[in-house]
């Protein structure tokens, strides 16, 4: 069972003369194998910021506090190593790639998170499944990665990718958002799939309880000011949906 | 011999135009078309009146049907130099190798004819490919070894004909070359010319393209990898003089290295003759370590209001760091993730070439070049 532990997890962004701004003022989060945390937030307040930073985006500097996955100092890795380790990332806003096809990209991270080539011979089937069960047509396949996708597509790819690689903590940050409901239904039951294994952790950052009616949490997280201001259970999502972040941002 | 327009050449289309190399003035690397050629790495070709070189060896299996290689002392020019170097080789070529489709000739698969390099002194070469009218054929033309040349190419390609050419300049390192191909394009014909440079100390290729007939249709695709020390030179004129044809110039390039330089200048040329013209020439460079330099030059001359389309683009970056996140955030460890990018770079191009394997190898000859690199 692993275990993702952020511990007064403080974070700058490098701007572009090099000087850093404060985002995050010291995150403390446990997330394990099987739980879902729900991260709420307004716009700003650094939730992309704690998941880029996890995954290692070099735009962020870490100044202090430590992530470690089991037991595994995660901020000595490279971004690579993360995932290899087990970390995912759905990102906000997914990365066109040019020229390179959605099915040689999957094979090739498949391949790497895997440390060997998927079998030739279950690996076209396995793909097809995958790209069934979240409704995205074949001929995806053989599109460049996230290129000319519309928003919900580039969502169900990287919900795609999630259940191809099966990591033990999976962040991802507002898939939800720009999801029609029926896309929001599927991407929601990819999710639930994998839940379902018991063997991946998710840290779910979203601005809606929509998505929260599919995939209930275990924990809820009111994150504001580059922090966690307030913790609960699936209830605090409701109150937050009533009484906005007022205040929370008052508080902080 | 004959000296077309000369006045002074305030347009693409008054440039002095002749057969013999006196007839231009010697070269001082501060003439527009020159300023950006190292010229003293172009050995003899600058300052010699005629090379005597042996031009590289011409070698070829079994051609498809259809498609004959022959030797001819002469053949009635398509292309009139407009360059110094271009008039050099055409009065110093001991002969033309002639290249020809027949009319209607659909052969099945692409002629492969290599030109082979043995060094020695500067030389001269030309060679002419003529696809007769209805015929539907891919020539491949790929230069190897070691040279100092310069060399003419004129392609006719009959009315109705298509052709799609691809030259590969995968010249040693020591190689030096300043090459005109000049394309002739008959009424609704189309050809594909996919110009590839990997090699080469310094290579100047220059296109021109000419229309003799309506619905002709020329696409230009450039790929070239430019390594430390490498100067990789490309040119091209379009002129449209004809109504309602069309030209897609398409050129990228990566470079890596101290000193790396490729420069692209995109000359397209729309007369007033020329109305329901349709163009559009674009050039990507990836600069994939510091020290290298890429100069990008489009330009856009024209004398009708009626053209269907007109636009140029032009883009020079270095790696996109967020795609190399993206691919690296999926376990996809960082130089495979390089090669990946660069390759996807570069697959529009290489997909224009017909020829399976010939798509592999450049492919793999990419990706080799990379991790030469970062060793
Ligand atoms: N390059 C930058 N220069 C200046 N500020 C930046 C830069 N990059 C990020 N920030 C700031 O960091 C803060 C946190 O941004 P972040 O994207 O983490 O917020 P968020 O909680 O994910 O917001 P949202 O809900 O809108 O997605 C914002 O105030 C943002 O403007
Ligand atoms: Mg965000």
């Amino acid at each position: 069972m692993s275990t993702l532990e952020i511990r007064d997890l403080q974070v700058s962004v490098k701007l572009p003369e090099g000087e850093l701004k404060p985002i995050l003022a010291g995150v403390d989060l446990t997330v394990k194998a099987g739980e879902t945390h729900a991260i709420m937030g307004p716009n700003g307040s650094g939730k992309s910021t704690l998941a880029y930073s996890i995954a290692g985006h070099p735009k962020y500097e870490i100044t202090g506090g430590s992530v470690t996955l089991d037991g595994v100092d995660v901020l000595e890795l490279s971004v690579d190593e993360r995932a290899r380790a087990g970390l995912f990332l759905a990102m906000q806003y997914p990365v066109e790639v040019p020229g390179v096809s959605v099915a040689n990209f999957l094979r090739t991270a498949k391949t790497a998170i895997d440390g060997e080539a998927p079998k030739l011979r279950t690996w076209a089937g396995e793909l097809r499944g995958a790209m069934e069960k979240l409704q995205m047509d074949p001929a995806f396949a053989q599109r460049n990665v996230n290129e000319g996708f519309s928003g919900g597509e580039k969502k169900r790819h990287e919900i795609m990718q999630l259940e191809l690689l099966k990591p033990k903590i999976a962040i991802l940050d507002e898939t939800d958002s720009g999801l029609d409901i029926d896309a929001l239904r599927v991407v929601s039951e990819g999710v639930n799939r994998v839940r379902e294994t018991g063997e991946t952790g998710f840290l779910l950052i979203t601005h809606y309880t929509r998505i929260l009616r599919y995939i209930k949490p275990d924990f809820v997280h009111v994150f504001v000011g580059g922090k966690i201001v307030e913790e609960g259970g699936p209830e605090l999502a409701e109150r937050l949906e009533a009484e906005g972040y007022e205040k929370f941002l008052t508080r902080a | 011999m004959t000296t077309e327009a000369i006045a002074p050449p305030s347009t693409k289309s008054q440039v002095l135009r002749s057969f013999d190399v006196a007839d231009f003035p010697a070269l001082n690397g501060l003439e527009e078309e020159w300023r950006f050629t190292p010229l003293k790495r172009l050995r003899d070709l600058v300052t010699a009146t005629s090379l005597t070189g042996a031009a590289p060896s011409r070698e070829y299996g079994d051609l498809p049907a259809g498609v004959t290689v022959s030797d001819a002392d002469d053949v009635d020019p398509v292309l009139t130099p407009f360059d110094r170097v271009s008039a050099l080789a055409y009065g110093s070529a001991a002969g033309v190798t002639v290249i020809e489709v027949a009319a209607e000739a659909e052969p099945a698969e692409a002629a492969v004819i290599r030109l082979v390099g043995k060094g020695g002194d500067a030389a001269a070469a030309r060679t002419f490919v003529k696809v007769g009218n209805f015929a539907k054929a891919t020539i491949v033309l790929a230069q190897t070894g070691s040279v100092t040349l310069a060399d003419n190419i004129e392609v006719v390609v009959g009315d109705s004909a298509q052709l799609t050419f691809v030259t590969l300049a995968e010249w040693d390192r020591d190689a030096v070359q300043a090459q005109h191909v000049k394309l002739r394009v008959g009424k609704d014909a189309r050809v594909q010319h996919v110009q590839v440079t990997l090699g080469g100390d310094l290579v100047r290729q220059f296109t021109s393209v000419e229309y003799t007939g309506r619905g002709g249709d020329a696409e230009l695709w450039g790929l070239y990898f430019a390594d430390a020390g490498q100067h990789q030179e490309h040119r091209q004129l379009v002129d449209h003089s004809v109504p309602d044809c069309r030209s897609h110039v398409a050129y990228r390039g990566a470079l890596q290295g101290a000193s790396a330089h490729t420069v692209w200048v995109g000359d397209v040329l729309i007369r007033a003759a020329a109305t329901g013209t349709d163009t559009y020439e674009i050039n990507r460079n990836l600069i994939l370590t510091d020290g290298a330099r890429a100069d990008s030059v489009p330009n856009l001359e024209i004398e009708t209001g009626e053209v269907a389309g007109a636009g140029h683009a032009s883009a020079t970056g270095r790696f996109d760091d967020e795609q190399l996140f993206y691919l690296m955030a999926r376990g996809i460890p960082e130089a495979e993730a390089r090669k990946l990018v660069v390759r996807g770079f570069f697959a529009e191009l290489i997909n224009k070439i017909p020829v399976g394997e010939l798509r592999e190898r450049l492919g793999d000859a990419i990706e080799a070049r990379l991790v030469e690199a970062g060793s």
